[in-house]
């Protein structure tokens, strides 16, 4: 039985001429839930295309449910949703879903499985232009889950969501690692760690920390995941600055 | 090549056309009202005889070259395409899902056109009519897999759509269409001679004053099906999983 769903080592990329993330070390185990925290800019958007292996320019090894990152064997095993939703807005939702069924073979039933859990039944005729920007970005959601992925990555998922919906996208990703899928998330919400049964700290392309939440707070004596992370960027500062990159706080893409 | 794959996504282009009607009936409304206006302001003259065939071959390399190259700069902007290609869909399926689609809209578009130049405009040409819709759905696919290809240059539909005038008058310029190529000074000649709508256009000019076109289409078409692979084989190298 495969312990780890993702695990990344000595991780390097480049964009341009920056260095996006530096020798990034990390282990996602299988059937959890782990929130990628961070300022924005941190990383973390890279970190997840390089794990979905739609990245160019990445030194080290990353190796995702037991195959190196990005492998043929591994398209209908993984399910990536982008932080704005990469569907098609000239369609409505059941075209969208039943096009990304067929793309991975699921059945033709699948489709109102996963609109029940992203809780779109009743918008299935409608075009995604018409839709909320949450709706839009709970279709992108759906299209993922449509493919019964093992992994799933999701990037900011929960942005610009009321708090009903937050929970419910919470509840059910804490169901689908339940049922043995990996969901890899991030959030620069830094309240939302406590749903998370793993972290994953990332700022300026390093790895502050991944461990669990108890574990961080026990360990640095802050009352919440943001005093945490404060606690380990003024220790890492501490311990001497990064040689700063005259280029690293220009806002990317 | 998935022929799932490729006619899942084949269908799911012509939804996407058929959810913008506007665009729809523009693809076949305007070739009818330029063919008729051609056909009025050369009445009693031989000028509609002699060019409405050859005109034929142009409007559907115009019109799918610039709708494959905005839908796909669409799909490269909207992070559909990295979507897609993160899952089991190659990029054969997708170039081959495109071709289908928009050569389907290519024989729809002749159809209708070819059908209003003979039997409205009163359009004579000596081959079978059959010839001159095969020669414009070449000509379609020629402009979809262009687009495809002048996609990848594209950061914005602005640009996207320029590069309709970039690449395809010159084309209609050199094809043969004002002065017969053969009368051109040499090195344009030469010019229009690497040019695939001089290809279309010779092949419609002969369906147009031969009886029996068929041989003298022959090399045309094969011409024609070098660019279209050619091009679609360059644009499958722009389309990459990984991205910087």
């Amino acid at each position: 039985m495969m312990k780890y769903a993702v695990r990344a080592e000595g991780l390097s990329v480049r964009r341009g001429r920056r260095q996006v993330l530096r020798d990034v070390h990390l282990a996602v185990p299988v059937g959890q839930v782990v929130g990628l925290l961070g300022p924005s800019g941190g990383g973390k958007s890279t970190l997840m295309r390089s794990v979905v292996g739609v990245q160019a320019q990445v030194s080290g090894t990353v190796e995702v449910l037991g195959e190196p990152a990005g492998s043929p064997g591994l398209r209908h095993r993984v399910g990536y949703v982008t932080q704005s939703p990469s569907v098609y807005r000239d369609l409505t939702v059941g075209q969208n879903l039943r096009y990304f069924a067929t793309l991975v073979g699921a059945a033709g039933g699948r489709v109102d499985q996963v609109l029940e859990q992203v809780d779109l039944r009743g918008q299935v005729d409608q075009r995604v232009a018409d839709l909320s920007g949450g709706q839009a970005s709970r279709v992108s959601l759906a299209a993922a889950l449509v493919g019964r992925p093992d992994l799933l990555v999701l990037d900011e998922p929960t942005v610009g969501l009321d708090p009903v919906l937050r929970r419910s996208l919470w509840r059910l990703f804490a169901e689908l690692a339940a049922s043995g899928t990996t969901v890899l998330v991030s959030s620069h919400v830094m309240d939302e760690a406590a749903r998370c049964d793993r972290l994953v700290l990332l700022r300026e392309g390093r790895v502050l920390a991944d461990d669990t939440l108890p574990a961080l707070l026990a360990r640095t004596g802050a009352e919440d995941a943001e005093g945490a992370f404060l606690h380990l960027v003024d220790e890492a500062d501490a311990d001497g600055p990064v040689a700063p990159d005259p280029a690293y706080h220009r806002r990317r893409r | 090549m998935n022929p799932t794959l490729t006619t899942a996504t084949a269908a799911r282009v012509l939804a996407q056309l058929r959810a913008d009607r506007r665009t729809l009936a523009l693809m076949l409304v305007v070739p009818c009202v330029l063919l008729g206006l051609l056909a009025w302001m050369s009445r009693d003259t031989p000028l509609f005889d002699r060019t409405g065939a050859q005109l034929l071959g142009l409007f559907p390399l115009v019109v799918m070259f610039v709708v494959t190259s905005v839908t796909t700069l669409g799909e490269r902007t909207s992070g559909t395409l990295e979507r897609l290609l993160s899952t089991p869909l190659r990029r054969t399926d997708f170039l081959g899902g495109y071709a289908l689609a928009f050569g389907a809209m290519a024989v729809l578009q002749a159809l209708v056109a070819t059908g209003f130049a003979v039997w409205v405009c009163g359009l004579e040409v000596r081959g079978p009519l059959g010839w001159l819709v095969v020669v414009a759905v070449a000509s379609g696919l020629l402009g979809t897999a262009l687009g495809l290809l002048a996609s990848a240059f594209a950061r914005t539909e602005f640009q996207a759509v320029q590069f309709m005038p970039a690449l395809v008058l010159p084309q209609l310029l050199l094809c043969g269409l004002f002065v017969p190529r053969e009368e051109m000074p040499r090195a344009l000649e030469l010019v229009s001679a690497v040019l695939p709508l001089s290809y279309a256009v010779d092949a419609l000019g002969s369906v147009a004053t031969t009886v029996e076109p068929a041989g003298e289409l022959g090399a045309d078409l094969a011409v024609l099906a070098v660019f279209v692979t050619g091009s679609l084989g360059l644009a499958s190298l722009t389309l990459r999983r990984r991205t910087p």
